[in-house]
């Protein structure tokens, strides 16, 4: 019984897994190590909200193909994204490159914190400048 | 003073950026391409009716021509496939194209059945040139320069329209600055 229960515990939690990568895969462990990471950072500009890795799409599979043939050849990751930035541009990236008008989307947060931050400051030094009232009387009881 | 400009300002900038934002008109899957003014990539494929002859840059150098991106599963193709018989049909410019990722004997019905429009058509069965020209749906199409820029890319099917707005302008400077 226990045993039962346990195999259709564990068939709750199974999640079955589909091949969508059906390249051949490099004998080369490191190889393949680069290939999977690279793939999950291109975009597919067929399905945009999905990475070469995640999608079917015929353009995946054929950018798939493509990345297999660079690391193939040697390339290393920088010039496997400089191809993809070069047919389709920064947005083919997951992890847009520092540079150019992507530089604005890596600084932004910066410039947002310190925009708060100046706020914060400012409005605490008011506060601070203000006169401490210790007549108001508003809150005391007044004798009746 | 600064009190009452800021927030109207950061207001009136939020405005500017929903007004883009939330055009009903723009298309989010729409790319612009990382070619555009600078040369088309370089190819060479085999003719989609000879393959033992090719197609490539060098094919349409010196003509303002235009290379259509097809496919046969292409639904969109379909769609603009007569609009590309009257633009041949007029002769305003060459059309070459690059048959995307299809099977040959399913091309070669269609430019049989729904006719040819082009000069020439490569046959790119693996989708090689396609990655390289930044393909990424079709139909696509280019519009190359004399000198074999790229001056405009056209992404979906082509009508009327479009070719009037997008593509003749283009055109008329591009043949009118070297008469």
């Amino acid at each position: 019984m226990k045993r039962t229960l346990t195999a259709l515990a564990l068939l709750l939690i199974s999640t079955s897994a589909l091949a969508i990568d059906t390249g051949k895969a490099f004998d080369d462990p490191e190889l393949q190590a680069r290939y999977e990471k690279i793939i999950e950072e291109v975009r597919c500009l067929k399905c945009q909200n999905q990475t070469i890795k995640d999608s079917n799409a015929f353009l995946a599979d054929d950018l798939r193909r493509e990345i297999r043939r660079l690391l193939s050849e040697g390339k290393t990751n920088a010039e496997i994204f400089d191809f993809m930035v070069e047919r389709y541009g920064e947005f083919a990236l997951y992890r847009p490159r520092m540079s150019g008008i992507t530089l604005l989307l890596w600084i932004a947060p910066g410039v947002f914190l310190l925009i708060g931050g100046l706020i914060v400051v400012r409005v605490l030094r008011k506060r601070m400048s203000m006169p401490i009232d210790l007549d108001d009387d508003t809150e005391t009881e007044q004798p009746a | 003073m600064i009190r009452f400009a800021a927030p109207l300002v950061v207001f009136a900038l939020l405005v500017l950026v929903f007004i883009k934002g939330l055009d009903p008109n723009r298309d989010l899957n729409e790319l612009p391409s990382p070619f555009l003014g600078k040369p088309a990539p370089q190819f060479e494929l085999p003719r989609l009716l000879d393959p033992t002859a090719s197609i490539s840059n060098e094919t349409y150098a010196g003509d303002v021509a235009l290379i259509n991106v097809w496919a046969t599963w292409c639904v969109g193709c379909r769609q603009e496939h007569s609009f590309l018989n009257e633009l041949a049909a007029e002769n305003v410019l060459p059309i070459y194209g690059i048959n995307w990722r299809d099977q040959r004997d399913e091309a070669l019905k269609w430019v049989e059945q729904l006719g040819n429009p082009y000069v020439a058509s490569g046959y790119d069965g693996d989708g090689r040139v396609g990655i390289d020209w930044g393909v990424y749906g079709a139909p696509e199409t280019f519009l190359i320069s004399k000198d074999g820029r790229v001056l405009h890319k056209h992404l979906g099917p082509l009508s009327q329209n479009s070719w009037e707005t997008d593509f003749l302008p283009l055109i008329a400077a591009e043949t009118g600055d070297t008469k």
